[in-house]
């Protein structure tokens, strides 16, 4: 069943002087998310995908195109109309630092989105506990600042938070980027989990086709604002068609010597033959 | 480059357009109290209303408006309503007098300020705990106090210089430098105090971007690093506090020019506004309005040539 | 539990490219119990209270009414029995006179703040967070206001204003506004762009709760610290207006009796001393407030240090020799390195570290954030951070050591037989002249070339490493070219020297994969080339398979396995180097396990 649907989305943004023409990063792209599934949007910057995540999330106005969630446009909902979203549609940012409010506590940060729905203060209360719990947080977190967690810890919070209403989409704009090689890993972990757990779909925006690899049941690389590939995470990750994705994943150095050398050779063959 | 400086004084001329219609629109509702200030002990409603209508007072305000505009774009501002006097070589005169004031305050304010917020910022220790006494005494006194004081001590006390009156440029350099030197001091202080502390901050902050490490990575020498590179970055919004600077020191310089009773601008437009003289108020506004405009483009245009991002194509 | 590293040590590297955030320093307090705890503001806030309840008592303390005139009492001196500061030239008391002085100097400046307040956080709220249109056109009301020379204006609208001190201080307000509206306009700009504003919107707030909740916070702090300072300056302008005659003689105000006392200097030379002391007292008291109330609120700034003065360093290098033999090309022996931490306690972040690098190795230096592997670049450098210390160890390049040297010491080295290159390409080119002129710099003082020359050399290294057209990028300002751009720009200066050593931070982590690629391979070309030996900083090992012959394992401030690529990669033998390539994403798994589906009976597959 599909959940998300975008359809020949196109945005275009102001530039600064009076008269100068809007410049478009999305020249109309078109994706599906389906119930449960993860979808991988993989591109480099200025590719717009980031863009995409933002304009299923409302922070972003589309010029053209449409989004559908749960068969309901949502493209061009206003304020009020968009706030009836927030328990279906959540967010996990990629800066852990910026993303929390360094002046509230983790409670006061976990339970805002349920106050704001009407949870009384009691049953917050609990449910942040839960919420904690479920991230792999001490329950006494929740009296705590920000800055006295680390850059995975705040992504976990960061993640309780997009939980913490139960929704049916997180938008996670390259969630683990920011973050070290061992935190990384174990954090794409705990998305997984998540998510065999409560069903929930993820658009996983990143420029990293190793981590849309390890998460995603299907892959979609974009290039300055066009999708130019989309299919099952294997055949996009391991033997892409495109020439760009191809490009895109022999770049990418692998941890292994002999591996990289062989690969770095291989790019170079594709270099001189699209060069020609 | 030129589309640009005609378009900004184009914009000049509206606004000096609107300022003024304002202040006439403000004014004109006190044109009866002016008839009856000149008129004195014989001011009755009939003789008020008689000398509004000489005058030409009693007609719309756009009329009066209108004929003051057209007026004034020939050159002719008028004549004072209590003597007489022209106002257009008035002002001009009264102009002179205080910008032989502020001109040689704000250069003196400059080089102080970027001598000593350069100094402060790339010494550090002692050289900036200095830097910052002197900031915060300058911030603290009020100037009318700092006037005063000054008159006290090396006028009244001392007898060094002459606590008022003013001698032009033209007709005798050392009494003009004596007579506009404890004013400049009070100009200076009040100037270096804020204007120090924006340098030195902001060359601090320079100092520590990735650039000047970079710079130093690669041989430059301290001089290069301090005056090339983080002078010139930090240069552009000094820059625009230096302008703010000095259109500050125009409309304080009143007060000043009342404690040393120099016959300046200020002192000019607070006798016509104290008596409510209507043309020579428009006048005084005017050549304020565009001697603002005029600062503000040069602002622009010196902060176009420091720093590429804001330059005009 | 996860056991994510320390996030104590992450200070040190923020701390490094200067960008710790605002809240990491403060402890956790209310302000106003830091206030409280701040000598200086508990001062100056105590004295003005005292004034001020001076001023509302004033009734109470003197029997006179501040016109009441005594004929008998002209000019008396202070100290005559009734009148303990005298009188003035009309006969009135004179510390009755300061006493109301001081309530029209307060309600003076609880206008003057209140309407800058008011009007200044009202259009800075609205126009920092609502869209660009409406920030134009307050912006430009804004700076219309700024630019007017504001004294003059006052003067100007006296015959509108009948010259009565509380509409004048309603227009100065006015006048002062543009001072909060710049103040909250970039600070609510600033937490507009900040993602927990986006997370709260997604979240579904108003944006009214949102502007209670996450904004007003923020703003609450400077607006707090301005109203100080514009309290002091409507009270200095209205004693000075007051001091020129504007308004009713019948108010007492400072200015007037300043004013009074002046025009009798030579008759009762103390009569304007008084109430220009109090006058002193009230706005010093509200400088030194805003300034103490500054320090609690935003912390300490850093404080300058001396340009060129060189690194802080607590060793003193022994000038003996190392071992005999040709000395390695770089040796760092036993480096330690400690930042002071929020509290001013020193803490390590390089502990220990010894490295040797031979003549045309390339040497991986790995680590996790926080591991101190910047900081030891930055050592070897000589530009760590003035608040960082070094605290033993030495840093030897061919046999000469290289701690405790001067930048002027160090010059005939740098650009020279070691080079740099940063991680963050456009911040480390300087915005204000064009790409050519700061690598003619760099040439200049390289090979000593001048003039055309000069050019010609900074042109043909551009083409070296791989720009397509360099007369332009020569021409081109820094924000008028690509990321990638800037590296190969960067990397062209560090090579135009033919170094010994490279020295690279990063090079390629703030670049997209496509352009890292490129990157690495010029910078293998270039090695290859020159023969120099290159220092990569990096956390990403794939790179390190990429370009390394050597690779030094880094983890919280010590080296914990050097080795040989092929070899370290294959059999990894301290646990750390084996838990990072553990947790590298494997190149061959993916996504197995299907969707699963939500239905009416739950979740199934």
């Amino acid at each position: 069943m599909t959940l998300l649907e975008v359809e020949k989305l196109r945005v275009a943004f102001r530039t600064r002087g009076l008269r100068a023409k809007p410049v478009e990063v999305l020249h109309g792209v078109s994706l599906e998310v389906a119930a449960g599934e993860t979808l991988g949007l993989v591109g480099e910057s200025g590719s717009g995908k980031t863009t995409i995540g933002r304009a299923v999330l409302g922070l972003v106005k589309p010029s053209g195109g449409s989004i559908r969630f749960d068969q309901r446009e949502i493209s061009g909902l206003s304020r009020r109309e968009r706030r009836t979203l927030a328990p279906d549609i959540q967010v996990v940012f990629q800066d852990p630092y910026s993303s929390l409010n360094p002046a509230m506590t983790i409670g006061e940060i976990l339970s805002e989105p349920l106050v704001v729905q009407g949870t009384v203060a009691k049953g917050a209360r609990a449910r942040v506990r839960a919420l904690l719990d479920q991230v792999g947080l001490p329950s006494d977190a929740s009296e705590r600042l920000p800055r006295e967690f680390s850059g995975g810890q705040r992504q976990r919070v960061a993640i309780a938070r997009a939980l913490a209403l139960e929704p049916k989409l997180i938008v996670c704009d390259e969630p683990v980027s920011a973050l070290d090689l061992s935190t990384q890993a174990r954090v794409l972990d705990l998305f997984i989990d998540i998510q065999r757990r409560t069903g929930v779909s993820y658009l996983f925006v990143s420029h990293d086709l190793t981590v849309v690899r390890h998460i995603s049941h299907r892959v979609a690389v974009l290039y300055q604002g066009d999708l130019v590939e989309t299919g099952p995470a294997p055949d996009v990750t391991s033997t892409p068609s495109h020439p760009y994705t191809q490009r895109l994943l022999l770049a990418a150095p692998v941890a292994d010597p002999a591996l990289q050398r062989r690969r770095r050779e291989r790019r170079a063959r594709l270099r001189t033959s699209t060069a020609v | 480059m030129l589309l640009y400086i005609l378009r900004r004084l184009g914009a000049g001329a509206v606004l000096t357009v609107l300022v003024t219609l304002i202040t006439f629109l403000l004014l004109s509702t006190s044109l009866d109290d002016v008839a009856a200030t000149i008129l004195g002990q014989s001011a009755t409603p009939e003789t008020i209303a008689a000398l509004m209508a000489d005058r030409g007072w009693d007609r719309p305000v756009a009329v009066q408006y209108a004929e003051w505009l057209v007026g004034a774009v020939q050159g002719d501002f008028g004549q004072s309503v209590y003597n007489a006097l022209p106002v257009g070589p008035t002002v001009l005169q009264r102009l002179g007098v205080t910008l032989s004031l502020i001109v040689p305050a704000l250069l003196i304010t400059v080089l102080i300020s970027v001598l000593l917020g350069v100094w402060a910022a790339s010494r550090g220790g002692v050289a900036d705990r200095l830097a910052q006494v002197i900031s915060l005494i300058g911030n603290i006194l009020p100037a009318l106090l700092l006037a005063i004081g000054l008159v006290v001590v090396l006028a009244v006390q001392l007898s060094w210089l002459p606590a008022t009156g003013y001698t032009a440029p033209a007709d005798d350099v050392l009494a003009w430098m004596r007579s506009i030197t404890m004013p400049v001091i009070v100009l200076v202080i009040g100037g270096v105090a804020s204007m120090a502390a924006q340098v030195r901050g902001r060359m601090i902050d320079e100092l520590r971007r990735d650039y000047v490490r970079t710079r130093r990575t690669r041989g430059a020498s301290t001089s290069s690093i301090v005056f090339k590179h983080a002078l010139r970055n930090a240069g552009s919004p000094a820059l625009t506090v230096m302008s703010l600077e000095f259109i500050q020191m125009f409309g304080g310089a009143l007060i000043i020019e009342q404690v040393f009773a120099l016959p300046g601008y200020g002192s000019y437009a607070f006798n016509a506004s104290m008596q409510g003289d209507v043309p020579v108020i428009m006048g005084v506004t005017v050549w304020a309005v565009l001697l603002v405009t005029a600062v503000n483009l040069a602002t622009d245009i010196a902060n176009g040539l420091l720093n590429p991002k804001a330059r005009v194509h | 539990m996860s056991t994510d590293r320390d996030h104590g040590s992450t200070t040190a590297e923020a701390a490094s490219t200067g960008a710790v955030a605002a809240g990491h320093a403060v402890p956790r307090m209310p302000m106003w119990q830091r206030v409280l705890r701040d000598p200086q503001a508990v001062i100056t806030l105590g004295t003005l209270i005292v004034i001020m309840l001076l001023g509302a008592l004033a009734p109470f303390i003197t029997p006179y009414g501040p016109n009441q005139t005594d004929l008998h009492a002209v000019n008396a001196p202070a100290g005559t029995p009734g009148y303990p500061l005298g009188a003035d030239e009309s006969g009135r008391d004179i510390l009755t006179r300061l006493l109301h002085s001081i309530n029209t100097a307060t309600v003076s400046a609880l206008i003057g703040a209140a309407t800058a307040l008011v009007v200044g956080a009202t259009a800075g709220l609205v126009g920092g967070y609502f869209g660009t249109r409406t920030r134009a056109v307050t912006e430009w009301m804004f700076n219309l206001v700024m630019t007017f020379p504001g004294v003059l204006l006052l003067i100007v609208l006296m015959p509108v204003t009948g010259g009565d001190y509380r509409w004048t201080m309603l227009i100065f307000g006015v006048l002062l506004s543009p001072g909060i509206y710049r103040i909250v306009r970039n600070l609510v700009v600033g937490v507009k762009n900040e993602l927990y504003v986006d997370a709260a919107r997604v979240s579904g707030l108003t944006d009214l709760r949102i502007l209670g909740r996450h904004v007003f916070f923020v703003v609450r702090g400077p607006i707090i610290i301005a109203t100080a300072f514009m309290a002091g300056s409507a009270i200095s302008v209205q004693s000075g207006l007051a001091f020129l005659g504007v308004g009713s003689r019948e108010i007492p105000s400072f200015g007037a009796m300043i004013s009074s006392g002046f025009r009798n200097l030579y008759i009762a030379p103390t009569q304007f001393l008084w109430p220009s002391l109090l006058l002193g007292l009230i706005t010093t008291s509200l400088v030194l407030l805003g300034n103490a109330l500054r320090d609690v609120v935003e912390g300490s700034k850093p404080a300058p240090a001396k340009v060129g003065a060189g690194q802080r360093a607590e060793v003193v290098a022994d000038a003996e020799d190392a071992a005999a033999g040709t000395p390695a090309l770089l040796d760092i022996h036993d480096l330690a390195i400690s930042y002071p931490d929020p509290a001013g306690k020193q803490r390590e972040v390089v502990r220990g570290l010894s490295l040797r690098i031979e003549r045309g190795q390339t040497v991986g230096l790995v680590g996790e954030s926080g591991s101190g592997k910047t900081q030891t670049a930055f050592a070897t450098l000589g530009v760590l951070p003035d608040e960082a210390v070094i605290t033993r160890g030495s840093i030897r390049f061919e046999g000469r050591e290289l701690i405790g040297l001067t930048d002027a010491q160090l010059r005939p080295l740098r650009g020279k037989a070691i080079a740099y290159v940063p991680q963050e390409p456009m911040s480390n080119l300087d915005p204000s002249y064009q790409v050519g002129t700061q690598l003619v710099e760099d040439v200049r003082w390289a090979l000593g070339l001048d003039g055309p020359e000069a050019k010609r050399r900074v042109l043909a290294l551009l083409e070296r490493c791989g720009i397509t057209d360099p007369e332009r990028t020569f021409r081109a300002y820094p924000h008028e070219i690509s990321g990638g751009m800037a590296q190969r720009v960067l990397v062209a200066g560090a090579v135009a020297s033919r170094p010994k050593l490279l020295i690279a931070d990063e090079p390629t982590t703030a670049l997209d994969v496509t352009v890292q690629a490129e990157i690495l391979d010029l910078l293998r070309d270039l090695q290859a080339e020159l023969g120099m030996a290159i220092l990569l900083v990096t956390h990403n090992f794939g790179v390190v398979a990429d370009i390394c012959d050597h690779v030094a394992v880094m983890q919280a401030g010590r080296i914990v396995e050097v080795g040989e690529v092929a070899r370290l990669f294959a059999e990894p033998r301290h646990e750390y180097t084996r838990m990072l390539l553990g947790s590298i994403l494997d190149e061959k798994t993916v996504r197995a396990d299907p969707p699963l589906v939500a239905s009416e009976e739950g979740i199934r597959p």
